[in-house]
């Protein structure tokens, strides 16, 4: 292969990272050894390999293909000169991505937080209670910052499961014939005691849907916090998705160091804010192309909405039945429920409650301390569960 | 790199020399299966895509251009391939019909969670080394590294499948498939992404067994869990989409070759105009040749409403789909169907 080629590859790969799809130098190398067993002259095999050296996710496959296409250009004129410069390559080197445009959610602060000191020590304890028990919607922009501070602080321990994989253990489980015939051997062959095994536990994934429709907005972000503050502690994994009429996967904004520039980049990228709400159709979305990606393992759902649904009843009592039915628990959270006197009656409610396993409140900092300790107490092994049998809290 | 390697195998285990009959026992959790066809090509054979597309046909596998390319270049660098896709697209049936084409052993690696070290790479027969202590002891034997050696001699190791593909027959490397790696669990990918690297694996009590040539391997995800980035770069990743018309048709004559021409293009017109409605599982490639079968067997040799009806249960298995099928035949799917070109 030539050195030009080679040039090209690099420049190549380096779009492809521009284009989001991530090439580790390795693959591109991958990729320039294949090249000693693919003829050049064929553009559609030289387009196959590089496709399967360079790309691990389905997700980036069409971006591939709009990359090669853009840069290696139409078909005629294959196989390109050595020293013709490719029609899409650009012409110089590192062009900076376009600036963002205007963030829908604005950040407050400065955005640059410092380190955070243990105790939030500006509160004072009295102070902290009425914190406690307000209302997320009745906070000022100072309170809120408190609120910020103490949601991200929150130590999150996770509920377990009991995974299939076994330990050590002194308790009488399961026999270890590998440490037992060890021992054995240790007493000069006699056979002194047994040893066991048991199985482990591992951290249960969690799975947020968080309703982000007009009617939601008083409570989108601390919601969007509370995520946050989940995906960064060491409660994994979780996984979190927001819908208004369609439904967007956020996960991957949550990993992001600081919570301002999460927020951020939520607003630039979730289309739908305040929109309206369509819970069935969002449900179904996550039925269809997530169910089946994140709920293995034993997921616990947590649904965040207040349930002012506008869509058809029967679809979103359909889509919740099946999303109860694929993981461990499902629990509804909702904002409403922490008004006095509030009933639970809209259509979209009365349908999709009898397939919560949970209708729990989330108004305040105390209602999502009591989710932590709720979630923190979930057996380790499916309980017995009723379709259909919710007592309202 | 030179994709040459030795025409004669050399015994390829370098620690266990005829390691005796305990590796043959069968062991839970994975299956092993000898290919019947003997390959005629060996594994550096093929020249082109093309030609490793063509063998593939020989064994009844239609791939598409994308698909011989990242085997052929699997093969060329020894490298993995990772196969995605939706349940019944075919990703196992890649192994098998590569193992088929090659002349090789093909081992495969069920995976599931909490698959450990025991089930996947080599197990100690306790039963029989503890029996052996007891002889042993009866023959007065007190020296206790005298006895861990006996004990620990490769006559009593049970060979799992990651062993066994590190070594050869009949002087070609086996083909490894490590199907649904998705439902195994992150500590095996783990174990996993070393094992592919280097192919040696390390036993504490007889040292370290390395292979002298890599297997072919074959891993396949139906995408439960996401698997780490790190392991799929090491491979050639391959998505496999529902086929089209052509293809689909293809793959019904060559795997049900007794349904009639008319029949098999109704068929596959059915199954892709299905996929097109809004289901909880579309029909994968295995559902359609299921379905073909199932009408073979019933003597049909069209397509009929009724036929449809009687036979739905062999294209979709969640009653909810059931459900909308049944509305979108009252709308007219089978007559959609029916009327496309390709169907008549």
């Amino acid at each position: 292969m030539t050195g030009n080629l080679l040039g090209h590859l690099v420049r190549f790969a380096r779009e492809l990272r521009r284009a989001g799809v991530l090439v580790t130098p390795d693959q591109a190398a991958t990729f320039a050894q294949a090249l000693e067993y693919v003829p050049l002259s064929d553009r559609e095999a030289f387009r196959l390999a590089a496709r399967s050296t360079m790309v691990c996710r389905q997700e980036d496959l069409s971006t591939f293909d709009q990359v090669f296409e853009r840069f290696f250009g139409p078909g005629e004129g294959w196989p390109p000169a050595e020293d013709r410069p490719f029609p899409g390559e650009p012409p110089q080197l590192l062009q900076r991505p376009a600036v963002a445009q205007a963030p829908l959610i604005t950040p407050s602060g400065e955005g640059k937080e410092s380190a955070r000191p243990l105790g939030d020590r500006t509160l004072t304890y009295s102070a902290l209670e009425v914190l406690r028990q307000k209302r997320f919607e009745e906070c000022s922009e100072e309170e809120l910052e408190a609120l910020k501070r103490l949601i991200l602080e929150f130590a999150w321990a996770s509920p377990e499961r009991r995974s299939r994989r076994l330990r050590p253990t002194r308790h009488w489980e399961r026999p270890d014939l590998r440490r037992t015939l060890r021992r054995t051997l240790r007493q000069g062959g006699e056979w002194i005691e047994l040893a066991w095994r048991e199985p482990k536990t591992k951290p249960r994934p969690l799975v947020a849907l968080a309703d982000i429709s007009g009617s939601m907005e008083r409570y989108v972000r601390v919601i969007v916090l509370f995520l946050y503050a989940l995906a960064q502690s060491r409660y994994q994994p979780v996984e979190a998705f927001v819908f208004a009429s369609r439904l967007s996967r956020i996960t991957p904004f949550l990993r992001r160091r600081e919570p301002e520039a999460a927020l951020l980049e939520l607003g630039r990228r979730v289309v739908d804010w305040a929109g309206g709400t369509r819970i069935g159709p969002a449900l179904h979305a996550f039925n269809q192309g997530w169910a089946k990606r994140v709920l293995g393992r034993g997921a616990i759902v947590l649904l965040i909405s207040d349930g002012w649904d506008q869509g058809d009843p029967a679809l979103l009592a359909r889509e919740m039945e099946r999303l109860q039915k694929s993981c461990y628990r499902l629990i509804w959270l909702n904002p409403l429920l922490g008004i006095p006197g509030y009933q639970p009656l809209t259509r979209g409610l009365l349908a999709a409650l009898p397939f919560a396993d949970d209708f729990l409140p989330l108004h305040n900092l105390a209602s999502l301390e009591a989710l932590a300790h709720y979630l923190e107490r979930l057996p380790p092994r499916r309980s017995a569960r009723r379709p259909g049998a919710l007592a309202f809290p | 790199m030179s994709g040459e390697r030795p025409a004669e195998a050399s015994p390829l285990l370098v620690a266990i020399a005829g390691a005796g009959q305990a590796g043959s026992l069968p062991s839970p959790g994975c299956a092993i299966m000898e290919t019947m066809a003997v390959g005629r090509l060996p594994r550096d054979g093929f020249a082109s895509p093309e030609e490793v597309a063509g063998a593939l046909r020989e064994q009844g596998y239609i791939a598409e251009r994308g698909l011989a390319v990242a085997i052929f270049l699997a093969l060329k660098l020894q490298r993995p391939l990772f196969l995605e896709g939706q349940p019944g697209v075919g990703k196992t049936e890649v192994a098998r019909a590569l193992a088929g084409s090659l002349g090789s052993r093909l081992i495969r690696l069920q995976c599931y969670e909490g698959l450990d070290l025991a089930s996947t790479v080599y197990e100690w027969d306790y039963a029989r080394q503890m029996l052996e202590v007891r002889l042993l002891e009866a023959t007065g034997e007190r020296d206790r590294s005298r006895l861990r050696r006996e004990i620990f001699s490769p006559e009593f190791l049970l060979k799992r499948p990651l062993l066994q593909a590190l070594e050869m027959s009949d002087g070609r490397p086996p083909v490894l498939l490590i199907d649904e790696l998705d439902r195994a669990d992150e500590e095996f990918e783990a174990f996993l992404l070393e094992v592919l690297g280097d192919w040696q694996i390390t036993i504490p009590e007889l040292g370290t067994i390395r292979a002298e040539v890599p297997p072919v391997a074959v891993l396949t995800s139906n995408r439960t869990r996401e698997i780490h980035d790190a392991l799929k770069r090491r491979c050639l990743y391959f998505w496999i989409d529902y086929p089209s018309f052509d293809k689909e048709y293809r793959i019904v004559r060559a795997r049900v070759p007794r349904a009639p021409e008319r029949l098999a293009r109704q068929v596959v017109a059915f199954v892709q105009e299905l996929r097109n409605v809004d289901l909880y599982k579309a029909p994968g490639v295995a559902e359609t040749l299921d379905w073909a079968a199932a009408l073979l067997a019933l003597d049909r040799t069209e397509l009929t409403a009724a036929t449809v009806e009687e036979t739905l249960g062999a294209l979709l298995k969640y009653q909810d789909d059931l459900h909308r099928a049944r509305q979108e035949l009252e709308q007219g799917l089978l007559e959609r169907a029916l009327a496309r070109p390709e169907a008549r």
